[in-house]
């Protein structure tokens, strides 16, 4: 069977159903607000959404592999690349940028210059350590975990509290080894 | 003082110019999104009617700001104040706008003079949803229906707003109806303008 090319974000995004953004910028801000009433403290409200960006990731990245046609990464910096200009591209209508490696390349940035989910946004003084886009982070954390990379990603940059763009640094903890053989299968 | 020290560098969100609304993200986005927003509510609640509850309100934040968006865009900051205004309003300008369709149907209730009813034969919010059997007439419509409520209730029409399934012969999946109970303020006033 010949390999079938991978398809670019913008070709995925242009042939996938797609739905108005304010929808999904104030359905997100309602459940910002509802984990800030049930939860209180800001600190749990950003464990929880990172929480829920897991748990969408997880499921998220079946999605991607099957649309997308990407193979296996050769490195971690290919992963960066792909999800900068293919996954958010597919999803949020947005790419970002790849910036900021560090030396061993197991460290990088994703800058976005737009950003779907802070319209019509702005923080409280009361809520200044929320980390609004914290979905973010449990997506690409999860859905890497699925191609058994262990990452921890962290806010740099957030425009909501000042900065002049958005920041997500990726760090690859370790490349968890397949299991063979697999234990469904016996 | 407003606008000084680090934390303010940011453009007040009323300084920047309101967006056309011609963005789009694609529908699996939303689709995870909202399964979420059911998932995490269902851990609040030990019912089912405690959980649409939790829903409508979700929703009913989304509609006041959708409400007060679409006025100042599609209406030049006026706002419909006759019911058959609002509830065209909600059917056509918010339905267009966030579904990206006029709503299916609206129509008044034959039995009652307070009730109407928008009908959607696949509500985006239950595109991807089944309900399991022991959580019985439990609808995500209920986001929807808040949705409507947000709108009406922040125009100055206060109604009970409910989400139901509705066989439908030949359909394979029920559609889904938004029931909209007007207050009797409501009505009264309505009588009062002729």
């Amino acid at each position: 069977m010949p390999a079938v090319p991978p398809r670019s974000g913008e070709a995925i995004f242009a042939s996938a159903e797609r739905v108005n953004a304010e929808l999904f910028t104030l359905t997100y801000g309602a459940i910002v607000r509802q984990l800030i009433t049930d939860l209180e403290e800001v600190d749990e409200v950003n464990k929880q959404l990172d929480q829920m960006g897991y748990n969408i990731g997880v499921r998220l990245i079946d999605e991607f592999l099957a649309k997308s046609n990407v193979t296996r990464c050769v490195d971690f910096k290919e992963t960066a690349e792909v999800i900068a200009k293919v996954g958010f591209k597919m999803f949020l209508g947005v790419s970002a940028t790849v910036t900021n490696w560090d030396a061993e390349g197991t460290t990088c940035s994703f800058v976005l210059e737009d950003n779907p989910l802070v319209d019509f946004v702005e923080l409280p003084d009361t809520c200044q350590g929320l980390h609004y886009c914290n979905v973010l982070n449990g997506v690409i954390r999860g859905a890497l975990e699925m191609v058994s990379m262990k990452t921890e990603v962290t806010w740099i940059r957030d425009m909501l509290r000042g900065d002049d763009t958005y920041e997500l640094q990726v760090k690859l903890l370790k490349q968890i080894p397949e299991e063979y053989p697999y234990k469904d299968d016996e | 003082m407003i606008g000084v020290g680090k934390m303010k560098q940011y453009t007040n969100v009323l300084d920047k110019p309101v967006s056309k609304g011609k963005q789009e993200v694609s529908l699996s986005a939303f689709a995870f999104l909202f399964s979420e927003i059911v998932q995490y509510n269902q851990t609040q609640v030990d019912n089912i009617a405690e959980l649409e509850r939790r829903l409508e309100d979700a929703g009913y934040a989304v509609g006041a700001r959708v409400l007060e968006l679409l006025c100042h865009r599609e209406k030049g900051n006026r706002r419909e104040t006759r019911l058959l205004g609002i509830l065209s309003f909600v059917h056509s300008t918010v339905w267009k706008v966030l579904f990206g369709k006029v709503a299916d149907s609206l129509e008044k209730g034959t039995e009652h003079e307070d009730e109407y009813m928008i009908s959607e034969k696949e509500l985006l919010v239950n595109r991807f949803i089944s309900i399991p059997k022991d959580m019985g007439t439990f609808n995500c419509g209920a986001f929807v229906a808040g949705i409507v409520r947000g709108v009406l209730d922040s125009a100055g029409f206060p109604a009970v707003v409910t989400a139901h399934f509705v066989p439908v012969e030949g359909l394979l999946r029920p559609r889904t109806t938004i029931l909209i109970k007007f207050a009797e303020e409501v009505l009264k006033r309505e009588a009062r303008l002729g």
